[in-house]
């Protein structure tokens, strides 16, 4: 079960420099072949770069994985990113870091009851500016959906 | 690029694109990727004993598919909001289809922007992979 006295956890900040190498090889895994990813000496990262945010820091380390979540059980309800400008390109250090907002629970129509945690996650240049934040939502099922769910 | 200002008017639509059929190589390629290992998408006995018939895709790869369906319709550098909601989960072997509609245009913070409604269709069975939607500034 999750652990709901975890709302509002926050994690320490950590940094995370931006990789040519990294936003070329996540734009192609994305399909995508625009040479403003590939080709660009200092690409802008796609809109959904930022979640590799979630595993820069290696297991473990993020709120949610201090929320004893069962993998078998966990799905990923949504994902948003608000970027505040242009989105962030290579060579960009942000820092991070991410916070437990919400827990609560929804009656499923086949999973049982279903528990969302959302977190959300700000980025910030050197500066300290603020340009980007991700909201996750994940949700633990009460027993694995079956397909289609 | 090619898209103006003048041709995002309320209702508008993107080229649809198609994907697929997506393979487990897909969804390891993304999981290197992106550093989300969970086996669920790649370890058919840990799937199986979570009770699902198989491996099925990242949600967040059919989310960064769509992502990128945008970005490469109105520009890498434009993109300021993009948002999706899971609903069905994408199997090995599906095809699917993206498509972004204008559903408002509109000035802020300096900036012509359009908001998108976004829907990724799964082929099989005809239903939404994802819902979304997306803001754009356009130049």
């Amino acid at each position: 079960m999750v652990d709901k006295s975890k709302v509002g956890l926050t994690d320490q900040p950590a940094t995370m420099p931006l990789e040519r190498g990294k936003i070329r090889e996540f734009a192609k895994a994305c399909q995508s072949a625009d040479p403003a990813y590939v080709d660009d000496a200092t690409p802008p990262v796609p809109p959904t770069f930022l979640t590799t945010v979630n595993f820069w820091m290696g297991s473990g380390t993020s709120p949610l994985a201090q929320l004893d979540i069962d993998l078998r059980r966990l799905l990923h309800g949504g994902q948003e990113y608000v970027f505040h400008g242009p989105p962030p390109h290579a060579g960009t250090d942000l820092t991070f870091q991410t916070r437990v907002d919400k827990i609560y629970e929804k009656e499923g129509k086949r999973g049982g009851t279903m528990t969302f945690v959302e977190t959300v996650t700000e980025f910030r240049d050197p500066e300290g500016r603020l340009v980007a934040e991700a909201r996750s939502t994940a949700i633990e099922t009460g027993q694995a959906p079956t397909k289609g769910s | 690029m090619g898209v103006t200002w003048d041709d995002l008017q309320e209702g508008a639509a993107a080229p649809r694109r198609e994907f697929g059929p997506l393979t487990r190589t897909d969804f390891v390629r993304y999981q290197g990727a992106s550093g989300d290992f969970n086996p669920i998408h790649h370890d058919e006995e840990f799937a199986k004993s979570a009770g699902y018939p198989s491996v099925f895709s990242v949600g967040m790869l059919q989310a960064g598919i769509l992502g990128c369906y945008c970005t490469d319709w109105l520009g890498a550098e434009n993109v300021r909001r993009f948002a999706v909601q899971f609903r069905e989960q994408v199997w090995p072997g599906d095809h699917l289809a993206c498509e972004a509609t204008v559903r408002r245009r509109y000035e802020e913070d300096g900036e012509r922007r359009v908001d998108l409604e976004l829907i990724v269709t799964r082929q099989e069975s005809g239903g939404a992979a994802i819902k979304g939607e997306a803001t754009f500034a356009v130049s």
